[in-house]
């Protein structure tokens, strides 16, 4: 059993894209708030704040999920992946980024970052969707820009490229 | 939005869950997946003192077939039961309702007992609970205790669960032979709560037709294998009973046309396949 007082800030870790991070936090604080504010992870975008929007989405410990659904407590000691974590350290975009900018998938790109974290999610788990199953999954996010399509058809592109070259192996699928 | 201030406890089993509940009672809430009690707690419509964190409790995170149920720990996911290979055979219900509950990203942390704590009445799993005529198991630390469906959903956002009591399992019935199972819904976009949802159960003598999202838990309905005219009068009388209200999503004239239209749809079709 573990007690964190309100009031109190405590200090607490976890694996934030591959490092071990720690940060200050109350108990109520979300999980959305803490990587913005105390890890600097500001790819994690903040707008209904009641699971709705989707633009929060983060991986933890790989499975996509809301964080502002989700307290800062509970994911100490987890594997946390942001949009942060995507691309390579040089800059190289992951597979999936790169057909979102190919097939104009984005627009103002605030939604962007929580419907790749939970693309990548979802591929891993569904290597080769069909289209209405991405746009079931896509039903988890609010675009405004783009109409989805350019959207669905990154997704796919992705999933089809995948599946071309299996020996690619996990180098791009952050 | 932010939550009001709260002290958290992440207990590591579910006898310090319910040593906490026995404590704490009314100003303790259960956090699980918390994708019905965050929203309510960012929005402040909940202001409990304590959360108590079950999610990482490892004798509350297991499914099992006991005695001809299906039985979901209270920390289970709804994507641990949809990812399931044989699920469209062991309750077929659930198989199909799943896709309609919330989105991908929200079913990956959302718990099967979690909804059906929360008890929202149009909410896909307490509609399928009530239709099957499962169980729910309540623990506190006097005592476990296990209470019919029909009798835990007692109102909007209201059970018969007492203060001090943990939903610990919640018992699907598994298929049965020579039933026939459906489930369909309309809601205002995908995955969102349900203006109507039908969970129906067909044997070969009778039906059992249950609703969701008009009164203000599921209800259930039983008749003999009616047919035509018969069926339509039963149905006529089911949507009026249900005391359908206006809100700001559907009137109560479209609630009543789903439950005749889409009842009668979702009936034949099971009937025809099981005749």
């Amino acid at each position: 059993m573990k007690r964190f007082d309100h009031g109190t800030r405590h200090r607490i870790t976890l694996t934030l894209n591959g490092r071990m991070c720690s940060g200050y936090c109350e108990p109520r604080m979300l999980l959305s708030d803490f990587l913005r504010q105390e890890l600097g992870a500001t790819g994690v975008h903040v707008g209904c704040e009641h699971g709705v929007c989707g633009a929060c989405t983060v991986r933890i410990d790989g499975v996509a999920q809301r964080a502002c659904l989700t307290l800062a407590v509970m994911a100490e000691g987890r594997e946390v992946q942001t949009v942060e974590g995507m691309a390579a350290a040089e800059g190289t975009l992951s597979d999936l980024q790169a057909a979102f900018r190919r097939n104009h998938a984005l627009q103002c790109g605030f939604c962007t970052p929580g419907i790749l974290m939970s693309a990548a999610d979802y591929l891993s788990r569904v290597p080769e969707p069909t289209e209405a199953q991405v746009r079931e999954m896509l039903s988890g996010h609010l675009c405004r820009c783009t109409g989805y399509t350019g959207i669905v058809r990154a997704i796919l592109e992705v999933a089809g490229e995948r599946a071309a070259r299996p020996w690619a192996g996990g180098v791009s699928r952050v | 939005m932010k939550p009001a201030p709260f002290d958290y406890i992440r207990v590591d089993s579910a006898d310090e869950a319910i040593a906490l509940l026995a404590e704490y009672g009314d100003d303790a809430r259960i956090l699980a997946g918390g994708q019905s009690l965050m929203p309510i707690l960012n929005m402040r419509l909940a202001q409990p003192r304590l959360l108590i964190d079950i999610g990482r409790a490892a004798d509350l995170g297991g499914v099992l077939i006991d005695d001809g149920d299906f039985c979901v720990g209270a920390s289970v996911t709804q994507a641990t039961i949809e990812q399931r290979a044989r699920l469209a055979q062991e309750v077929p219900l659930l198989a199909w309702s799943l896709p309609h509950l919330g989105h991908f990203q929200t079913r990956n942390r959302g718990t099967v007992c979690g909804s059906v704590a929360h008890a929202d009445p149009s909410a896909e799993l307490p509609l399928c609970l009530t239709a099957l005529g499962g169980e729910v198991v309540l623990r506190s630390s006097a005592r476990r205790r296990t209470v019919a469906a029909d009798d835990f959903f007692q109102g909007t956002l209201t059970t018969a669960r007492e203060s001090s009591e943990l939903v610990e399992t919640v018992r699907f019935p598994l298929a049965r032979e020579g039933v026939r199972y459906g489930f369909t819904e309309v809601a205002m976009r995908h995955g969102d709560f349900a203006i109507v949802a039908l969970a129906a159960v067909v044997s070969r003598s009778e039906i059992r037709l249950g609703v969701g999202g008009v009164a203000d838990r599921p209800r259930v309905q039983v008749w003999p294998r009616l047919a035509g005219e018969d069926l339509d009068d039963a149905l006529n009388r089911l949507a009026w009973d249900l005391e359908a209200r206006d809100d700001q999503h559907a009137t109560a004239k479209y609630r009543r046309h789903l439950v005749r239209t889409l009842g009668k749809r979702l009936i034949e079709g099971l009937c025809e396949v099981s005749r």
